[in-house]
């Protein structure tokens, strides 16, 4: 690829056989195949989010519905706050996967097993504060077809917003629980030296992916969601 | 096997140059967020409008930037050959038309309601009393639950 004067005839064997021609292996080709048919539904979700609130005259105010902070005393209102924890929580839990990752490349089993670890840890607190203020709105009186809160012009509210941000936050929710499964089977697989034998750590790599994917789609959702 | 150790070496022979991406990416998507919520706080109580448009406008761009450097570099696409990135951006490119397309029709389908239905533009306009900020008492939106309204 690098060489330019033999450009079509590296191309007849990149394409030719006996090699990948996108250099990487099968299982990882097929996870950013995965991850792309994922990323169309979470963006049929937000879509859908999206046309409903531009076709309704009043919306909640989410500075006025996400403002509660654990062990706050009843009165403080701190908008914001909690889910930007949330939000850092995430993106550091990304940064020890691709530490976990590049420990890999390194066959540092070690830095593998530390980071993976604290990859887990990170998913599982993020889980956490999402648990929590799940509970918190839920006894506030939202849950799937019941809306409390009123739109930000005072105006009465229907429940496309609580169903959009149950239905949305616990389809993410269901993937990071689902990476944190994933990401405890490779920690036992590593501490099994199961990699050390295979003589590469290319399944942390995929698990890294969807990993990372989990956070990117914590981009959109936070942003949509509580920033709009 | 020896396919998959080529490709590392690609990419992972300078272990410091590697290590200084991972931490320029993780400050880059740190203060991206601190700039999102600085606009957000600011946004707090400001009126529908202009300003309040182009904040949100922001925003958007520092998102779509964040996620650009997630795929790019924490899922290391930006060194994969060009042909796989090709087949994973190019068929992202429908949800240009997607939100186009979606977004424009909820807006349509709004002004079309409040234009020939009387009943729809009316409700939209009447205010509420909201109801006290009690939380946990409040059965009246919620009588399904059957959770004991324990409150800390």
């Amino acid at each position: 690829m690098s060489t330019t004067t033999t450009a079509s005839s590296n191309e007849a064997k990149l394409w030719g056989g006996g090699k990948s021609p996108f250099n990487v292996e099968y299982g990882k080709v097929m996870m950013w195949y995965f991850l792309m048919s994922d990323a169309f539904t979470f963006g049929a979700f937000l879509i859908s989010y999206g046309t409903v609130r531009f076709s309704t005259n009043g919306w909640p105010d989410p500075n006025a519905v996400f403002r509660s902070f654990p062990f706050a005393p009843e009165g403080v209102h701190a908008p914001l706050v909690f889910v930007s924890i949330m939000t850092f929580i995430l993106i550091i839990s990304s940064v020890t996967m691709v530490l976990a990752v590049h420990a890999g490349h390194n066959m540092d089993k070690k830095g593998v097993v530390r980071n993976m670890i604290l990859t887990i840890i990170g998913g599982i607190a993020f889980l956490s504060c999402q648990a929590w203020e799940w509970n918190h709105l839920f006894h506030e009186g939202a849950w799937w077809g019941a809306n409390p809160f009123l739109n930000a012009d005072g105006t009465a509210s229907t429940t496309n917003f609580t169903n959009f941000f149950f239905t949305i936050t616990g389809f993410h929710g269901f993937h990071v629980f689902s990476g944190v499964v994933i990401n405890i089977i490779m920690l036992i697989m590593t501490l099994t030296n199961q990699f050390e034998k295979r003589g590469h750590y290319n399944m942390i790599e995929k698990a890294g992916l969807y990993w990372h994917f989990v956070d990117l789609v914590w981009v959109f959702v936070f942003t949509i969601f509580y920033l709009l | 096997m020896s396919q998959s150790h080529n490709a590392h070496a690609d990419h992972g022979t300078n272990d410091g140059s590697a290590i200084a991406e991972i931490k320029k990416v993780t400050i880059i998507l740190s203060v991206f967020t601190i700039i999102e919520l600085m606009l957000g706080f600011w946004m707090i109580g400001m009126p529908a409008g202009a300003l309040r448009l182009a904040i949100k406008g922001i925003i958007v761009i520092l998102m779509m930037a964040k996620a650009f450097y997630i795929v790019a570099y924490f899922m290391h696409l930006k060194h994969e050959v060009k042909n796989l990135i090709m087949t994973i951006v190019v068929p992202l490119l429908l949800f240009v038309w997607f939100i186009t397309a979606f977004l424009w029709d909820g807006s349509s389908f709004r002004n079309l309601r409040n234009t020939y239905d009387p009943h729809f533009k009316e409700q939209s306009t009447i205010k509420v009393a909201p109801k006290e900020e009690g939380h946990s008492e409040e059965h009246a939106s919620g009588e399904k639950h059957e959770a004991p309204a324990e409150k800390h």
